[in-house]
């Protein structure tokens, strides 16, 4: 069996620790690319969310990497991503390409039949061995979590954006090389020290919050790489969605404290958005009055195009719009987006934030921080 | 006991009102209320809700804003039940679950709401799940328990008898109305069309929204045949052939009528009407244009939205029941080239 999962942003590095340290043999689709979404396209339905359409193309290259079983994450609705995995299924089928699907429903379905897709993935590894395996996918989920927060703190400070992406992307790669505990720490220490001595600008920069649909926040192929983007125009970025919450949240049931700026903010989503609308519509409308009440310079939504739940928090948007006098833009996202139109949109909305803001005079000179 | 006041309370004539519409007039009548119903989708409401409503949403959403917008300044109450799942596990769209939420954001003057939620849950079903929003909304309107009661009874008789007259094969819009079976237009002289139309109620039978596509199937020479006049159970049954249950309450439906008449309806085509941008449909859509294709059952993808071109739909339904006219005629033919279309 040689094992294959779909990209998610930073995700690769988790999964593939967990995957390993259960000693089964993994093949990771090449990094998403343009020939990925090309794929992707051809054979996916038209209007199928754009996560689906790269998870398909992912797939493809992986096959052709040699990989046989694909690894799977399912839900109950009504989000469509519940219901990804089947037609995936049906679509590679009839494409006569012959991957095995194993999907993983969510346990409030049956506990039993996750519990025998573990088993039939791991063989007769003991419990302790996988709890072992989860220990250590935790270890570096928390790790990727914390070198990215700093990345996005730092990027508008230093004078080097370029020479702290580069520490950034050795630290993924030291981490996901890394085989114990103790040498994620390790790395994780030394890439803070690293970048604690990188030259910084003295500037305040403005801050903008990234809500929205999980796929998209997380993946850069996605959503057009949004924070570099946003960073190198001299914007600090934090966003609503982590890697490590999201699984502490939807995995281990919310067992273990993890701590980030908007941990609590979907409570804030009443009384804009008065229901679960599937997806992260409430944790974007209650995140987005987070970040106002955080007095934040604005906040932008990122959504796949005709992504459902997102399409619901975006419509409630002007009542909240009401009650906090905050900028909102939001873009929706797919293989037909394109940079200049996306960098163009940016600009012009930093250009107005920061004109609102009392940061202004700090660090306006024209209309793009940094050329 | 003094001057009462008749409370008005509006019922948009859109999205769930093509199903549920029996029951909730009934209701919210034997309660003593004077029910108003916006009138057939028209351009001005149309408009009325394209300039309310996000451009991402779907068009019956947007058709849905209209309505509402028409009737916000003429009623006491407007009726926008929060729909999250009308049957055990199965939702209807996330835009369903965040409808009131949605209007009360955008537009404006709006007037109170009874956004009193639908809920099947894990468990219930889909009677159930009406009374219980029913009942909330009844004892928000009026003090009397028993007269809410009555008016439940009263409802539920009323749905269940034009449930009764769908499965009867009456179409829809005639069975809502509670008018006469109206005659099928069937030219005995030759053999007509049948052909099934797959969608969403709020698509098919608003005739602003379809350009009148049943009328203009009847003008081609075709019968249609509807989701409508199946049962419940036949549907249900049909869609539990997939390997995993589907989620959505209205896909499960488009899938499982879909896929009975493929096997036994002895339908010479299907047309398969969404709107643009449907979230559910995209999915469901390419399962059902895959099985037809093993099938080999003709199926035209129709896609409407506000934009759509009456031209352009009178042109490929000419295009789709000429061709079944050829298939059927030459269907013993060797085809010039590739594999035969015809099989049967």
């Amino acid at each position: 069996m040689r094992i294959t999962y779909p990209h998610m942003g930073n995700l690769y590095i988790v999964v593939r620790a967990l995957l390993l340290s259960l000693g089964l043999d993994v093949v990771l689709p090449p990094p998403t690319s343009r020939r990925t979404v090309e794929l992707g396209v051809r054979h996916s339905p038209e209007f199928a969310c754009f996560p689906f359409k790269l998870n398909l193309g992912n797939y493809l290259e992986a096959q052709e990497s040699g990989a046989d079983t694909i690894l799977m994450a399912g839900g109950v609705g009504p989000c469509r991503f519940g219901y990804y995995a089947q037609v995936q299924q049906q679509i590679l089928s009839d494409l006569g390409v012959d991957m095995e699907m194993v999907v993983l429903e969510p346990p409030d379905v049956s506990f039993q039949e996750i519990k025998d897709k573990i088993r039939y993935l791991v063989g007769g590894l003991s419990w302790w061995q996988i709890f072992k395996a989860v220990r250590f996918a935790w270890c570096k989920a928390r790790a990727v979590d914390i070198v990215e927060e700093r990345l996005l703190h730092l990027r508008p400070r230093v004078e080097d954006p370029l020479l702290l992406e580069k520490l950034y992307r050795d630290a993924l790669q030291e981490i996901d090389h890394a085989g114990d505990r103790k040498t994620v720490q390790r790395v994780v220490v030394n890439y803070q020290k690293k970048t604690g001595k990188l030259k910084k600008r003295s500037v305040k920069p403005l801050r903008i919050g990234l809500v929205g649909e999980i796929f998209t926040i997380l993946e850069p192929f996605a959503n057009y790489e949004m924070e570099k983007r946003l960073g190198l125009l001299g914007v600090e970025v934090n966003r609503s969605i982590w890697l490590s919450a999201w699984i502490n949240e939807h995995l281990f049931g919310g067992l273990l404290r993890v701590k980030y700026e908007s941990a609590h903010d979907k409570e804030l989503a009443t009384p804009y958005l008065n229901s679960f609308v599937g997806g992260h519509g409430v944790e974007t409308v209650g995140c987005t009055v987070g970040f106002a009440r955080r007095d934040y310079d604005g906040v932008i939504q990122l959504a796949p195009l005709t992504c459902m739940p997102e399409i619901v928090a975006h419509s409630v948007f002007p009542a909240l719009a009401k009650d906090y006098d905050i900028p909102l833009l939001t873009f929706y996202l797919d293989e037909h987006s394109g940079e200049a139109g996306i960098q163009t949109r940016l600009e012009a909305f930093l250009d107005l934030a920061a004109a609102r803001s009392n940061k202004k005079g700090e660090q306006m000179s024209g209309s793009v921080f940094r050329n | 006991m003094g001057v009462i006041k008749i409370k008005r309370v509006g019922i948009p004539r859109a999205l769930l009102y093509y199903y549920y519409y029996p029951l909730w007039h009934e209701f919210f009548t034997r309660l003593g209320c004077e029910v108003v119903l916006s009138p057939e989708t028209n351009k001005a409401i149309l408009d009325q809700g394209i300039k309310n409503s996000l451009s991402e949403a779907c068009l019956p959403v947007k058709v849905y804003f209209g309505h509402a917008a028409y009737l916000a300044g003429r009623v006491d109450y407007l009726f926008v039940p929060r729909l999250s799942r009308v049957e055990a596990k199965a939702y209807i769209c996330p835009k369903f679950m965040g409808i009131p939420d949605m209007l009360r954001a955008r537009i404006n003057k709006l007037p109170p709401l009874i956004d009193t939620t639908v809920d099947a849950g894990k468990e219930g079903n889909s009677v159930q799940c009406w009374v219980d929003c029913l009942r909330d909304a009844g004892n928000r309107l009026a003090a009397d328990r028993k007269l809410v009661e009555d008016a439940l009874d009263a409802a539920l008789e009323a749905q269940q008898f034009f449930w009764k007259r769908l499965n009867s094969g009456m179409i829809l819009t005639e069975a809502i109305k509670g008018t006469a079976i109206p005659e099928t237009p069937v030219d005995s002289s030759s053999k007509p069309l049948r052909i099934g139309l797959i969608g969403h109620p709020y698509n098919i039978y608003d005739p602003y929204i379809s350009m009148n596509l049943i009328k203009k199937l009847h003008q081609l020479g075709a019968v249609v045949v509807t989701p409508e006049s199946l049962e419940a159970d036949e549907i249900e049954e049909e869609a539990s052939k997939l390997p995993k249950r589907l989620f959505w309450a209205l896909g499960k439906r488009m899938i499982g009528s879909a896929f009975r008449f493929f096997s036994s309806q002895k339908l010479d085509g299907v047309i398969y009407l969404t709107s643009f941008g449907c979230g559910p449909e995209a999915l469901v859509e390419e399962l059902v244009a895959r099985m037809a294709k093993q099938q080999n059952m003709p199926l035209m993808m129709l896609t409407i939205d506000e934009h759509t071109g009456e031209a352009g739909i009178n042109t490929r339904l000419e295009a789709f029941t000429e061709m079944i006219v050829w298939r059927l005629k030459y269907a013993d033919h060797i085809p010039p080239y590739g594999e035969s279309v015809h099989c049967r």
